[in-house]
């Protein structure tokens, strides 16, 4: 059946029906989706139909230009310059000095020796925090998609289950798990109840690292479950079957077959638990406000109260920091696109 | 209705060169059917006519008027694709009046169109279903509907039955014909199927790699192909092009140079040059040895019912299909003479072009 | 072939493999796991201050019954009583001296025990403590900090879906000079978290004049790179076809965008609705940042300012958990279906 698969590229069309203006529609909601029509017509006719998709991109440009591009130049203006004023002109150019001061380190692995010792400790944090929450996270995702892919009785109620702490806010997951973790929570009374002793989850640097990677799993796995179902259901039904035909067994399928043809799900999966991972900060600020100490301090956070809540506002040293993060950043986004490109090619 | 002439039409990407220069007048009224193997350029061809695509040179005149560099949308054609490209979203009726209302026509009057469209069309219970609860036929023919509520200068076909089965394409294809007759608008047909072009059109254009083979009515590209290329593409099976040699006028020889064939003329050619006979498959008599032009041993034998092909071999000549009327038992290996009908001989010369025999 | 599996499967083709059982107990474990804590969150803000304060806490949110006594105005706490002679009576108490207790039988009040403490626990009866929520929706300005979260993320969603729909339909049907580095831009921004440029955005906002305006919360967010390259994705799978037959009758390239593309890509739109809405719904950093004026706040930056507040205060600041996520709950529990078939129709490729 080539032709439905020509002929019907959405999948459902029948939501889509309600948008186009039928016959005999309500003549407001025609006049509302119309209103732009002669607008549109009479500009591509003074510009020409090749300059249309100039007028298409301009919004979303404009938005990004005002709100990303221009503060990425204004960044760069911070990070060379000096003070506590907000506005760039009434600030004195100090060159270099923001980031000689942020890389002034005896040895660059222990952040002790440094002089902005808490960048370096939100470095290694959040590298730590990165690691383990993506391995994790990816891990746990596919254990669970490839569960669910089984033939599960209530496949729906489970995947919802999985689904529903996504749609959670970073606020509300953490107050959620502080009030489990807190020293009377219940945690601690199952532990006790259990004849164990109780453990401060929170305040004790081991346990709240651990913590802030779990909630942070907990809360988005999935989202990352669901991408990775929709992939393993997208590999032809076939397949399995030839292989079933071929007696593969079944560790053998999913390793030559499964894996390979999820690998393009899988990177989206891994670029984007990685990308959120490295920008971490509500989560873990609401439930460990850093602490204790500065041991779940993230450079998120180490960025965000120099600018913002520390008692002098450094807004030099904060922009030099994400800059350095930005830099950081960048490099990891093309080394994930051009392995990305090399696999599908 | 209108008239089309396109004028050392080029088209490359880059380095790549799809359409070397085509030069083409189209009358009014006239259904043109552009055929040849895929990539041969015939979609781009079709494309560039309707203004989807750019060209790199030349002119397109409808009606005398340049519209070399006028948008799709205000070059006034209809065509239907392949794909139909049917509007998923929208039900029948909004299929065939989505143009109208973006030419701003009244409501009655668009009524009245899509109407008589489907009325011809037979489409007229389906007017308020989806693409989707259509069935390959008729979704077809609302494709050609929203081409004819238009009432476009030209019409253009882009392979528009290769999406049906076998049947279905019969069919259709005897609607097509029978519209035309109806509408008589300027139809411009692009399909790989030499039966549609054979069946369909006024004028048949062979393209082959960007460039026009050959121009003319079905049966005059049929009778007298100007090149081996047009040759072995119109008819099926095809011609028989059999290596020769020429010994003299009218003279040549096939195969191991062992038998003698009289020609009516092999023209400019000289003794001694390489050419090529074209025989097509009912144009060679099966004979007595002793009369034969050549003996070939039969490989494989095809019964049809109506008529049979034997596919024979003889040494270093290829592969030799004759076709007979009715039911003719053969049998494999069996060893028979041919003689070739002198008055149906294709001759090439070293540069594929035909020699005008007759 | 494992050969147990074979045994098995063909002892009973229809029974249960090892990795079946496996399954389900993951999958059960799961769902404790992912929804205890929210089921325990609202157990919990049921609760009275003073069952919150108990340790081990119990299951259910219970509270102390009470008991009117004849002779005494207020009511009383009801107790079980373990007698000296070992028997149980259940005991209100009037009042507690030291470590001991001045008891009442509430069926004959004239008669008076005094009891120590610990022999003494507490009757409870399954109870809501509903002020939890009523009054903070009276006290603070939680209705308030309601309007503005569904403002913002209503706005903030209808120009996202139009912008980034815009951008999308442009960088996937047509080609055009500029293609590249546009998309180029996209890519660069989606590296870009707002947290690294909340400095410079602060200063543009200010420059705009929009802070503490919900337009400053709303306005910065709204062009997504992710928004782009989801709907970008989809409609690079619509047939060009389409396209170009609209071309062919004569639609402007706004009403191909409009009335073609834009219907056709509501599935993907339908998954950007529903991103933008759990984005802006739970958006923290930015207007935290930026709002600094208590009749500007959002929930989740009210919410968090009574957790600085009422840090004692738990079961005001759970009850406000609960009903911050509760909206985002309904449109779970009723779209369930549409947002992760959406997902996985969309690709996310």
């Amino acid at each position: 059946m080539t032709l439905t698969s020509k002929t019907s590229p959405a999948t459902s069309p029948a939501p889509a029906a309600s948008l186009a203006p039928s016959r005999g529609a309500n003549p407001v909601l025609k006049l509302v989706t119309r209103i732009l029509d002669w607008p549109m017509a009479g500009l591509q006719r003074l510009i020409g139909e090749r300059r249309m998709p100039y007028v298409f991109l301009l919004p979303n440009l404009v938005f990004f230009g005002l709100f990303v591009f221009v503060p990425i130049a204004i960044n760069f203006v911070y990070s060379v310059t000096g003070g506590p004023a907000l506005f760039p002109s009434e600030r004195p150019y100090v060159g270099a000095d923001q980031y000689s001061y942020l890389f002034d380190c005896g040895s660059y692995v222990d952040p002790n020796t440094c002089r902005e010792d808490h960048f370096w400790r939100g470095v290694y944090n959040t590298l730590f925090f990165s690691f383990f929450q993506v391995v994790a996270m990816v891990g746990l995702s596919l254990l669970t998609a490839v569960v669910l892919n089984m033939k599960i009785r209530g496949r729906g109620f489970f995947r919802a289950v999985y689904f529903f702490p996504v749609l959670l806010s970073p606020v509300v997951v953490a107050l959620i798990w502080k009030w489990i973790l807190q020293r009377d929570g219940l945690l601690n009374a199952a532990i006790m109840g259990l004849g164990g002793e109780r453990t401060l989850f929170l305040t004790e640097p081991g346990w709240a690292m651990f913590w802030a990677i779990f909630v942070s799993v907990w809360a988005h796995m999935g989202f990352y479950t669901l991408i990775l179902l929709a992939g393993l259901q997208a590999i032809p039904s076939d397949i399995y079957e030839a292989a079933e035909m071929d007696a593969t067994p079944r560790w053998r399928v999913f390793w030559r077959l499964t894996l390979p043809l999820l690998w393009p799900n899988l990177i989206v999966v891994i670029v984007l638990s990685l990308i959120r991972a490295v920008q971490t900060f509500d989560e873990v600020f609401v439930l460990t406000g850093g602490g204790p100490g500065t041991s779940t301090l993230m450079v998120v956070q180490y960025i965000y109260e120099t600018a913002f809540s520390n008692q002098v506002q450094n807004f030099g040293l904060a922009a030099a920091a994400s800059v350095v993060l930005g830099i950081v950043l960048f490099a990891l986004t093309l080394a994930q696109l051009a392995f990305t490109q090399r696999k599908s090619s | 209705m209108a008239e089309l002439k396109l004028t050392d039409i080029k088209k490359s990407y880059g380095a790549t060169t799809i359409i070397h220069g085509i030069d083409l007048a189209i009358e009014d009224g006239e259904f043109v059917v552009f055929v040849g193997p895929s990539g041969c350029g015939k979609s781009t061809l079709l494309r560039i006519i309707a203004g989807l695509e750019t060209v790199s040179g030349g002119d397109i005149r409808i009606d005398g008027q340049s519209v070399t560099n006028v948008p799709a949308s205000d070059r006034g054609l209809a065509m239907v694709f392949q794909s139909y490209a049917l509007y998923p979203h929208m039900s029948v009726y909004k299929n065939m009046a989505f143009a109208l209302e973006n030419m701003g026509l009244g409501r009655a009057e668009i009524d009245q169109r899509v109407r008589r469209a489907a009325q011809m069309l037979r489409l007229t219970d389906y007017l308020d279903r989806k693409p989707k609860a259509l069935s390959g036929g008729q979704r077809q023919r609302v494709a050609i509907g929203r081409a004819i509520v238009r009432d476009p200068k030209i019409f253009l076909f882009d392979e528009p039955l290769s999406n049906l089965d076998a049947e279905l394409r019969v069919a259709t294809r005897k609607e097509l014909a029978a519209l035309h007759g109806e509408i008589g608008g300027t139809m411009i047909y692009v399909t790989h199927d030499q039966v549609e072009a054979m069946t369909l059109a006024d004028r048949i254009v062979v393209l082959h790699a960007g460039r026009i083979e050959q121009i003319g009515t079905p049966l005059e590209v049929y009778n007298h192909p100007a090149n081996l290329f047009v040759a072995g593409f119109i008819g099926s099976p095809r011609m028989n092009l059999l290596p020769a040699r020429v010994t003299g006028p009218a003279q040549v020889t096939i195969g191991d140079g062992s038998q003698t064939v009289a020609v009516p003329s092999t023209g400019q050619a000289s003794s001694g040059d390489a050419i090529t006979l074209g025989a097509r498959p009912e144009h060679i008599d099966v004979v007595d040895e002793s009369q034969a032009d050549l003996v070939i041993a039969i490989d494989l034998v095809e019964q049809l019912g109506g008529e049979t092909y034997l596919y024979g071999s003889a040494p270093g000549l290829p592969q030799i299909t004759v076709r007979k009327d009715g039911q003719a038992g053969y049998d494999r290996g069996q060893r028979i003479g041919l003689r070739l009908k002198r008055d149906a001989l294709h001759l090439f010369d070293a540069g594929g072009n035909a020699i005008r025999v007759r | 072939m494992n050969i147990a599996h074979l045994v098995t499967a063909r002892r009973n083709p229809k029974g249960w493999h090892w990795t079946d059982i496996a399954a389900y107990t993951y999958l059960v474990l799961g769902v404790v796991l992912m929804f205890g804590p929210v089921l325990w969150l609202v157990l919990s803000s049921f609760k009275t201050q003073a069952s919150l304060l108990e340790f081990p806490p119990s299951l259910l949110p219970l509270s102390q019954k009470e008991v009117v006594v004849t002779g005494y105005p207020q009511p009383l706490p009801l107790f079980t009583v373990t007698m000296e002679d070992g028997t149980k009576r259940e005991l209100a108490q009037v009042r507690r001296i030291g470590i001991q207790a001045q008891m009442v039988d509430p069926a004959n009040p004239s008669q008076q025990f005094r009891v120590a403490i610990d022999k003494r626990t507490p009757v409870r009866q399954f109870s809501l403590a509903t002020e939890n929520y009523s009054e903070p929706l009276q006290r603070f300005a939680f209705p308030r900090f309601l309007a503005n979260s569904v403002f913002v993320t209503v706005v903030a969603t209808l120009i996202t879906l139009l912008i980034n729909s815009m951008a999308a339909y442009a960088l996937s049907i047509y080609e055009f000079k500029g293609k590249n580095a546009a998309m180029l831009m996209v890519i660069g921004t989606l590296m870009i978290p707002i947290t690294i440029i909340l400095v410079p955005v602060y200063l543009v906002v200010t420059k705009l004049g929009l802070v503490n305006s919900l337009w400053a919360v709303i306005l910065p967010g709204a062009a997504t790179p992710t928004g782009v390259f989801l709907l970008r994705q989809y409609m690079l799978t619509l047939p060009r076809d389409l396209i170009e037959a609209a071309r062919m009758d004569k639609a402007s390239e706004w009403q191909i965008y409009w009335r073609i593309v834009m219907p056709l890509t509501l599935p993907a739109l339908a998954v950007l609705t529903i991103f933008s809405i759990m984005w802006r719904w739970n958006e923290f950093l930015w207007p935290l940042a930026v709002l600094t004026k208590t009749e500007s706040y959002t929930l989740q930056i009210g919410l968090n300012a009574f957790q600085g507040e009422l840090q004692t205060q738990w079961q005001y600041l759970l009850a406000m958990t609960v009903m911050t996520l509760t909206p985002v709950a309904l449109v779970f529990v009723f779209l369930q279906r549409f947002i992760t078939t959406g997902i996985a129709n969309t690709g996310m490729k």
